[in-house]
């Protein structure tokens, strides 16, 4: 066999090898989208919108899970957002180098990696117990301890690919560090920014294991914050687990609108990224 | 690089060299660089750098890769501080005052001398606002004038009458030759007396290169230029002075008429002809 064949053949299997990979994975995926799809979209209805979680062998719905959802989502949003971007600004324009940053670097890896049941064995630990009693507030502290490594590095990833003559040519005009960081380089790095918050959200979306040990869940309608609240992670958890079908319908159900949500999310966060990219 | 073509050109500046157009004994000193070290780290970048930047004046810097030119440049506005590891000792003297002294403030020396750079650098912002940003930093004007603020900008840069129906639209969008001007103009707009041009054509096309020179060459009215080149047609066309360097060391200063009819160093002959770097 001569030298250029020999190539063609490398070259045609390592296509064969990565593009079975690729189904593998694939095929997976697909089997669980129409998988959710298929048992979740008979639960949809209006009541699923409309009522509360029944008690077994009664009609009812979900809508004070997914408004305990949307409401500590929000706010572990809003809470871990700003810090998160602060501390990736901080790691991009300022630490760069010295011990500070370096620590915190490694501190935040330590933190993005932490399986979410630590984290909510953690809060449970430190608010929980202090507090006497499951509350939705501990969740929110919960799920915004999973959003602040994901933006921190985000953050710091995408102010470090800012190019530095952007920097230099801001400092040159005599600007502060403070306004070239505002109106320069986070402007630069907006939607790579934004793109990681989505990222959070939806990952903090479908964490269950985390308000396990925090928010519980309720059966009843609650926004009291210091009260245990219902979300839908906790409430798909506890009806599936059951033996009535009402409730596995109504589980079901739950996981198709996370699914459908989280993956609306993604499909959003890649467009925006796209779309500045091209600008 | 080969250059019959500077020569021809440098042939007739000849006439006017003759006729004594850049005396230096006649010129305005802006600024003037005395005993002047550059280090990175440990590694002495320049070596004892003597020159006068003459007002209203376009002082170009050649010199072969690495030989220390861009790193002049960026001392004039004190680009380094942005480098901990990077430290200049001696003197750049500017209306009396040493530039490089602690007490100096750089927003109001950045005020004074504004600098280009070698990929246009447009910030993720509307064409008006590009502008605006810099003034902003140092005059909180009027929305009005603001507004004539950034139109006499761009008119200086050249730029004005390819932009006046688009002033919201993102500066990114332009062309890297518009860019320039663009950068160029925001620079002005904070009305420098010195601008510091850092190969400000190198990424362009030729087209875009000729625009940015007669710009230049009109800008001189205004402002001190002072522009690093490696392109030597380029320092022959726009400059007045010229100082070549190699490896950290001034080698030769003088009238760009001089410099490159009959250059006084023979390493600065052979760099002009070609013949080296």
């Amino acid at each position: 066999m001569n030298l250029r064949t020999k190539r063609k053949l490398i070259n045609k299997t390592a296509l064969v090898l990565s593009l079975l990979a690729m189904t593998f994975g694939l095929v997976w995926l697909l089997w669980i989208l129409v998988e959710v799809f298929r048992l979740g979209v008979g639960g949809l209805s209006w009541d699923l919108f409309t009522k509360m979680t029944p008690p077994p062998g009664t009609e009812g719905g979900l809508l004070n899970a997914i408004v305990g959802s949307f409401i500590m989502v929000g706010l572990a949003t809003l809470l871990g957002t700003p810090i998160g971007m602060l501390a990736g600004i901080y790691l991009a324009e300022y630490g760069q180098r010295g011990w500070l940053g370096s620590v915190t670097r490694f501190i935040n890896d330590i933190l993005l990696s932490a399986p979410s049941i630590v984290i909510g064995l953690f809060v449970y630990a430190v608010m929980v117990i202090h507090m006497g009693g499951f509350s939705g507030i501990a969740g929110v502290v919960a799920l915004a301890l999973l959003v602040i490594p994901v933006v921190v590095r985000t953050t710091e990833n995408m102010l470090i690919l800012v190019p530095n003559s952007l920097r230099e040519a801001a400092f040159a005009l005599g600007a502060h560090k403070w306004k070239v960081i505002c109106f320069v380089t986070a402007r630069a790095a907006r939607a790579g920014i934004l793109t990681g918050i989505l990222l959070a959200i939806a990952r903090i979306s479908g964490e269950t294991a985390p308000l396990l040990f925090t928010a519980l869940s309720n059966q009843f309608w609650s926004i009291d914050l210091l009260e245990p609240m219902a979300n839908l992670p906790m409430t798909i958890f506890k009806f599936a687990m059951s033996p009535f079908q009402d409730w596995q319908k109504l589980a079901w159900a739950g996981v198709f609108l996370i699914t459908m949500g989280v993956l609306a999310l993604n499909i959003l966060a890649r467009v925006l990224f796209k779309e500045e990219i091209k600008r | 690089m080969n250059t019959p073509m500077s020569f021809a050109t440098a042939r007739q500046r000849d006439q006017s060299a003759i006729t004594g157009t850049m005396d230096p004994a006649r010129e305005h000193v802006q600024i003037m660089a005395r005993d002047f070290n550059f280090y990175y780290g440990k590694f002495q970048a320049l070596k004892n750098i003597n020159l006068e930047i003459y007002k209203n004046r376009v002082t170009a810097f050649i010199g072969p890769s690495g030989c220390g030119k861009s790193t002049l440049l960026r001392t004039f506005n004190r680009m380094y501080e942005l480098y901990p590891e990077q430290r200049a000792e001696g003197q750049l003297m500017m209306d009396g005052r040493n530039i490089l002294d602690k007490d100096v403030d750089l927003i109001d020396l950045r005020a004074r001398v504004g600098m280009v750079f070698q990929k246009p650098t447009p910030f993720p912002m509307s064409i008006y606002e590009n502008i605006a940003f810099g003034v902003s930093m140092h005059e909180s004007l009027p929305r009005a004038l603001m507004q004539e603020r950034v139109e006499w900008a761009l008119r200086k840069g050249a730029l004005w009458d390819e932009v006046k129906d688009k002033l919201d639209q993102s500066g990114m969008s332009l062309s890297g030759g518009q860019q320039q001007r663009l950068c160029i103009a925001r620079c002005i707009a904070v009305k420098p007396e010195v601008i510091l041009l850092d190969e400000p054509t190198s990424a362009l096309d030729p087209i875009s290169t000729a625009r940015i020179e007669e710009l230049i060459t009109e800008l001189k009215k205004d402002f001190t230029i002072v522009i690093v080149t490696h392109n030597m047609q380029q320092a022959a066309r726009v400059s007045d002075y010229t100082a070549y360097m190699y490896l950290g060391d001034l080698i030769e200063f003088g009238p760009t008429d001089s410099i490159f009819i009959k250059p006084k160093s023979r390493q600065t002959e052979d760099y002009i002809t070609g013949r080296f770097g």
